[in-house]
């Protein structure tokens, strides 16, 4: 994750200013800009909203409707790990509920939010596609299968020690 | 005797695989070949679909491919102390990892892979790969027809959308070839949202080139110049693998102006979903590429005719993309001459959950859930009895022991109120509540729900409250009835109410749990009771 939330709001500006500049043209382009703005900053900062609108021709709430519609946009910045854990059928059938419990249990937080230390977030993700390794877990952007109280250790020992 | 040129080792990069730890393990090989000075030639294949086996490596021999698995570090010096790199070698052939050679493997000589032909043999980013075993010849022949000769063929082939709906894919493709317009559009759905499903994603990372062969050849039929893959964004390796691969399709002019030489131009961009299922829907999708929520269109009029940014455009699921090729390469009689009755050719079934053997089984229909889950599948995982069956996904219904008989067919699937969608298969073993089950198609249809009808919105809230109530008064017999009554009532309402099939089809899941299952509700198991509005539908149709 290359988040950069202590940046001040100036440099974001220009970085947004440069997505902006990049995707201006491209037919349908609120979306793969939206993603180039979070891979880059780490969520969609309401400050973007403005320059964003004016520069597809959107009304700002036009805008915020498509930030909030989508699972997968944040609107505030998140810990250093993102940490997806599956909830649909094909994991709950291993017991992927028993899993994402001892999983909050752990890291003291609950879906939609970060350990103090800032060092992850937990979310919910309905399919990873890894469903033949069920219980599946992503943390930043990287796949897992066949997960247990142990190897979730482990990963989260790992991740926090980077 | 001494091979000149290095072995070949095959570790998969798909990422299921990967999910297992094949990195570490070709990384482990490269490490120990080194160590002990043999020159290897690591291929980076895609999977073979035998999950439950990954990471499963395999060796070239002039016999054919030798596979070990699952190979994990720690088996890699014994593997080398066995001599597995070496033909005929007897250690090797004992070593408790041998699986022999991975043709001749039951679970895959008994599939029939058409679609799947390559993966897992290939090298899903090498063109040359892929031009060696039959890649684009379909395209070549293609190339030599009129748009309306591909598009009876693939009318011919019987196939039919993969994506869940069934709907004959040359039908489509003639209502676009009918329209004229400057402009058309090619959109490859790969949104991927059911549970239990991973096909597409399959063929994404494993042999990408087959799907930009089916979409150019789509482009060329109904003359569309420019398509789009709508890729979830949970696929980070999907996204990589096919960007990867339009890059060498257009460097080798497969894709781009003038293709192959000939007058046709087919573009392709990859978009990134954000993460919404309803975004699978055909036309929220379009919504969604165009920018905007994604919220299901009213139809009239069809995508086919007024589609991506108003231009006629095909929609269609991976699968069905990827299976254009062979049906241009074979003939549309060799791919129709598979299947029963109205399902022609073959399904690409997942299997998943509470599985022993999980993974992916190319089959003519007319298999049986039977043979799937136990032939193919083992059993469950757990060793505990198989107890239901969700096949389709999230929106298909709870299957009990009683219709494992069922031929995986479209028309048989609808007789029994039940539905084959993508073709995933997700078990649940003998401690599954079902009545949790119910609760959470409620639930998904609430976080999923484009908010534009008001069953789906509201009722699938309220569904979870009322599956609570009932829950809570199993020992209330008056109240509980009147439950009971209440979702029968919201599924008629949904069913009926809903624009699309997130509304329309969550009372599947929920009624054939009560209808099945009746036990986990406090019910007396009852037989197939259906929706009151689709009887009447049916009597009066
Ligand atoms: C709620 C909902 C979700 C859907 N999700 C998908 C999906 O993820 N992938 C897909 O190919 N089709 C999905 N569909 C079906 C599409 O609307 C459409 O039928 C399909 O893309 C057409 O392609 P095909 O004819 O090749 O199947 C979904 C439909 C609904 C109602
Ligand atoms: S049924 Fe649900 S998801 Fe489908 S259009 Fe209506 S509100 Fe949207």
């Amino acid at each position: 994750m290359t988040a950069l939330t202590k940046e001040n709001s100036s440099q974001i500006a220009a970085r947004i200013s440069f997505h902006l500049a990049t995707h201006k043209t491209m037919p349908g382009a609120l979306l793969p800009l939206l993603h180039a703005i979070q891979g880059d900053i780490g969520y969609i900062p309401e400050d973007a909203y403005l320059p964003i609108s004016k520069a597809l021709a959107l009304s700002v709430a036009e805008v915020h409707g498509v930030v909030t519609f989508y699972h997968h946009f944040r609107r505030h910045p998140a810990g250093k790990h993102i940490l997806q854990i599956c909830c649909a059928e094909s994991c709950q059938a291993m017991g992927g509920e028993k899993l994402a419990t001892h999983i909050k249990q752990t890291l003291g937080i609950d879906y939609h939010e970060t350990t103090k230390d800032g060092a992850v977030t937990l979310e919910p993700v309905y399919c990873l596609g890894n469903c033949a390794c069920s219980p599946a877990v992503m943390l930043d952007e990287v796949v897992y299968g066949r997960m247990d109280a142990t190897k979730m250790a482990e990963l989260i020992s790992e991740a926090r020690a980077v | 005797m001494i091979k000149s040129y290095p072995i070949k080792i095959f570790v998969p990069r798909d990422s299921s695989a990967l999910s297992l730890g094949a990195d570490r393990t070709a990384k482990a090989i490269q490490a120990e070949a080194d160590k002990r000075g043999i020159t290897i030639e690591l291929i980076r294949n895609g999977s073979r679909g035998l999950f439950w086996l990954e990471p499963l490596v395999e060796v070239a021999t002039d016999e054919g491919r030798v596979a070990y698995a699952p190979v994990q570090p720690k088996d890699v010096a014994s593997l080398f102390d066995a001599d597995f790199l070496k033909p005929d070698s007897k250690t090797a052939a004992a070593h408790k990892l041998n699986l022999g050679l991975t043709e001749e493997l039951t679970w895959l000589k008994q599939q029939q892979r058409l679609t799947f032909a390559r993966v897992g043999v290939t090298d899903p980013v090498s063109l040359d790969d892929y031009l060696a075993h039959d890649g684009y010849k379909g395209l070549q022949n293609a190339l030599r027809m009129t748009g309306a000769e591909i598009v009876k063929s693939v009318t011919d082939s019987g196939l039919r959308g993969r994506g869940g709906a069934a709907f004959p894919t040359g039908i489509k493709w003639n209502t676009v070839l009918g329209c004229q317009s400057e402009q058309k559009y090619i959109v490859c759905n790969a949104d991927e949202g059911d549970s239990g499903t991973y096909s597409d994603r399959m063929i994404m990372e494993d042999d990408p080139f087959v799907l930009i062969e089916g979409m150019t050849i789509a482009g060329i039929a109904v003359g569309a110049n420019m398509g789009y893959i709508y890729l979830r964004s949970e696929y980070p390796y999907a996204l990589k693998t096919l960007n990867e691969a339009i890059l060498k399709a257009e460097q080798a002019g497969y894709l781009g102006d003038k293709i192959c030489d000939s007058n046709h131009t087919f573009k392709l961009e990859v978009r990134r979903a954000a993460g919404a299922y309803i975004c699978g829907e055909e036309t929220s999708l379009l919504e969604s590429l165009e920018g905007r929520r994604g919220q299901v269109r009213f139809k009239p009029p069809l995508p086919a005719i007024e589609g991506l940014f108003g231009k006629p455009t095909v929609v269609n699921n991976v699968i069905s993309l990827a299976t254009i090729p062979i049906i241009l390469d074979k003939g549309a009689q060799f791919y129709a001459d598979y299947g029963m009755g109205r399902s022609r050719g073959t399904l690409p079934i997942q299997l998943a959950g509470n599985i022993k053997q999980t993974g992916l089984v190319e089959l003519a229909f007319g298999a049986t859930l039977r043979e799937l889950l136990y032939d193919f599948g083992g059993g469950s995982a757990t060793g505990r009895a198989i107890r239901a069956v969700q096949v389709g996904g999230p929106l298909g219904a709870y299957l009990p022991e009683s219709q494992f008989d069922t031929p995986l067919d479209y028309e048989e699937f609808s007789k029994i109120w039940a539905v084959l969608g993508h073709g995933g298969i997700v078990a649940f073993d003998d401690t599954v509540d079902m009545s949790k089950m119910a609760r959470y198609a409620f639930e998904f249809c609430a976080i999923e729900s484009c908010g534009k009808c008001t069953p789906c919105r509201i009722g699938s809230t309220r569904g979870v409250e009322v599956i609570d109530r009932i829950i809570a008064n199993k020992s209330n017999a008056k109240e509980h009835a009147k439950q009971v009554q209440l979702v029968r009532d919201l599924s008629d309402t949904m069913f009926d109410g809903s624009l699309c099939a997130l509304g329309g089809m969550t009372p599947y899941p929920v009624l054939s749990a009560m209808n099945h299952f009746g036990e986990d509700f406090g019910l007396e198991a009852k037989g197939l009771e259906t929706f009151k509005s689709a009887q009447i539908k049916q009597v009066a149709a």
